[in-house]
């Protein structure tokens, strides 16, 4: 059900792990649903993103996704990274099954989420970015068959 | 290992190739009718009536009693919905509990749109339907209570003797759908007050689409499937005849052979139970140590999810399941899960292992051993885990 691209995301995850330091972290998701994302940010003075992390809980397509959202991001300045959409994230993977969507929504708000913590620390307001929500689940998964 | 380590016969199991063989002949040469007169029609009625006496041997029921279905599913729809039909006038309250599987759940749920009223019963935290809750439940408009003899997820058996003590003295039905426990637990309709039993042959070694609804003599409920008169009225359509032969032959070679089986498939999830827990930190055993279905094994290991899971396990070549929301297709973990007390999020991180008597104590360990570098992978991942760590510090 999986793309290539997905399965190799999720095999061999981009930058997976924790940033000591970092400019900003942000956590979106919730267990009770099943996923989710940290994103760790290293931003140098010129508001480039020299480095990124990220962990998940969650399943094959909440990994793949927060591993695409910090390539996509890693080397771009926070403005340029503010405007990348959980679009982005889902044709760069070749597509998601419409029931793991959300798992592309919840990466882009998890590098909002990191990147809020990063303004707010260094007082600086960006424009289109806002204080994250903690939960984004009001979306549906869908109807999938059962077996 | 290159092959592939199939361990999710709960979900369906491989036809034995001696069902296989006894089924062959009713596509071809004996493919007639059984209703009709002439003499390959009589064959396949003699087939399908000496299916039906294995079948009925195998519950201590008659085989007038037997109706074969197209598989558990419809047996369930059709034990609720006719029954709740034929019994509206003393009654429309059913009982039945929150672990029951989907086919005997969304009956209900359709059943409730129709003007019924159902009680879900609770279980303990192993997964054993609360008796005393189910008994309070009891009302003078129950016509019924259906509670699974044993659940598919978490291999949990449930009491059936006290259950239909408890359905008799209320003079109420008890319909138990024992689509996992038939052939793998013993069970006797007379001696434990069941009234009607559903059963399927998929998961037996038998073929898919072909199943039974054992229903007591006397019991009023009509058909279901309407059209001819087959089976003696009760469920109409030209009988599955190879189906209805395969179902037979895999009863009648799982009581033959029930006693090996049994201790076979007892020993090997006992050794995995242990290993598994021991080997893998922060692993929880779902359902009851004992009382399980000599195949189910079930596990949450904390700070993972399920689908990924699955993933690593069948790049491992190992299948197994998991009731997390991501494999059940909706927003909620297993129903089951949540109904013995599991917090979401170990919920979320289940997998089910369930074995046949053809598995072996190195396909055990091989899979314990994947698992504890699968499990290892994923917990590095997540945040959950990094947040237990630090605590811990
Ligand atoms: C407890 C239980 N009831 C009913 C069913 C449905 O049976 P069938 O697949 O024969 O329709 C299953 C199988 O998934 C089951 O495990």
């Amino acid at each position: 059900m999986y793309t290539e691209k997905v399965m190799d995301h999720f095999m061999n995850p981009r930058n997976m792990g924790e940033l000591e330091n970092a400019s900003g972290v942000g956590t979106v998701g919730n267990a009770k649903c099943g996923d989710i994302m940290r994103i760790f940010l290293d931003i140098d003075e010129n508001q480039v993103i020299q480095d990124v992390k990220f962990k998940t809980f969650g399943c094959g397509a909440a990994v793949a996704t927060s591993s695409m959202a910090t390539e996509l991001i890693k080397g771009k300045t926070v403005e340029e990274a503010l405007k990348m959409t959980n679009k982005a994230v889902c044709e760069a993977l070749d597509g998601l099954p419409p029931v793991k969507v959300h798992c592309s929504l919840l990466a882009e708000e998890a590098v909002h989420a990191a990147l809020w913590d990063y303004a707010k620390k260094n007082n600086l307001e960006f424009e289109g970015l806002k204080e994250p929500v903690a939960d984004i689940h009001e979306h549906d998964h869908g109807e999938e068959e059962e077996e | 290992m290159d092959k592939l380590i199939y361990l999710d016969h709960a979900a369906t199991t491989k036809v034995d190739p001696r069902v296989l063989q006894e089924m062959l002949p009713y596509f071809t040469e004996n493919f007639g009718n059984p209703s009709a007169f002439y003499s390959i029609a009589r064959d396949a009625k003699n087939v399908v009536e000496e299916s039906r006496e294995v079948i009925a041997k195998a519950i201590n029921a008659d085989p007038a009693e037997i109706y074969f279905t197209a598989g558990g599913t419809e047996s369930d729809n059709w034990a609720l919905i006719s029954t709740a039909e034929a019994y509206a006038s003393k009654g429309k309250h059913i009982i039945t509990s929150t672990i029951e599987h989907h086919a005997i759940l969304h009956t209900c749920k359709y059943l409730e749109k129709k003007g019924y009223e159902v009680t879900y019963v609770g279980v303990d935290e192993d997964g054993i339907i609360k008796l005393e809750e189910l008994k309070a439940a009891i009302r003078p408009d129950t016509i019924l209570i259906s509670i699974m003899a044993a659940n598919n997820e978490i291999g949990s058996l449930q009491p059936l003797k006290e259950i239909g003590e408890l359905a008799k003295e209320h003079k109420v039905l008890f319909h138990t759908d024992a689509v996992q426990a038939f052939t793998q637990i013993p069970i006797d309709v007379k001696e434990m007050n069941i009234d009607m039993l559903s059963a399927s042959g998929h998961k037996i070694n038998g073929p898919k689409g072909i199943g039974i609804l054992y229903m007591k003599k006397g019991i009023r409920a009509g058909a279901f499937i309407h059209g001819g008169a087959q089976e003696r009225r009760k469920r109409a359509g030209t009988n599955n005849v190879p189906g209805i032969v395969g179902m037979g032959k895999a009863v009648e070679i799982a009581m033959a052979e029930y006693q090996e089986r049994i201790a076979a498939k007892v020993a090997l999830r006992d050794y995995l139970i242990e290993k598994m827990l021991k080997e893998i930190p922060y692993t929880k055993l779902n359902g009851h140590r004992e009382l399980r279905l000599p195949n189910n094994t079930n596990f949450s290991f904390r700070f993972i999810e399920g689908e990924a899971l699955l993933i690593l396990l069948e790049q491992a070549g190992i299948c197994g399941s998991s009731g997390s929301a991501c494999t059940s297709g909706s927003l909620d973990p297993s129903h089951v899960l949540l109904a013995i007390g599991l917090p979401h999020e170990i919920a979320h991180g289940s997998l089910r292992l369930t074995l046949s008597e053809e598995n072996t104590r190195e396909e055990m360990d091989y899979v314990v051993e994947k698992l504890k570098t699968i499990v290892q992978r994923l917990r590095e991942m997540s945040p959950l885990y990094e947040d237990f760590i630090k605590e811990q510090q």
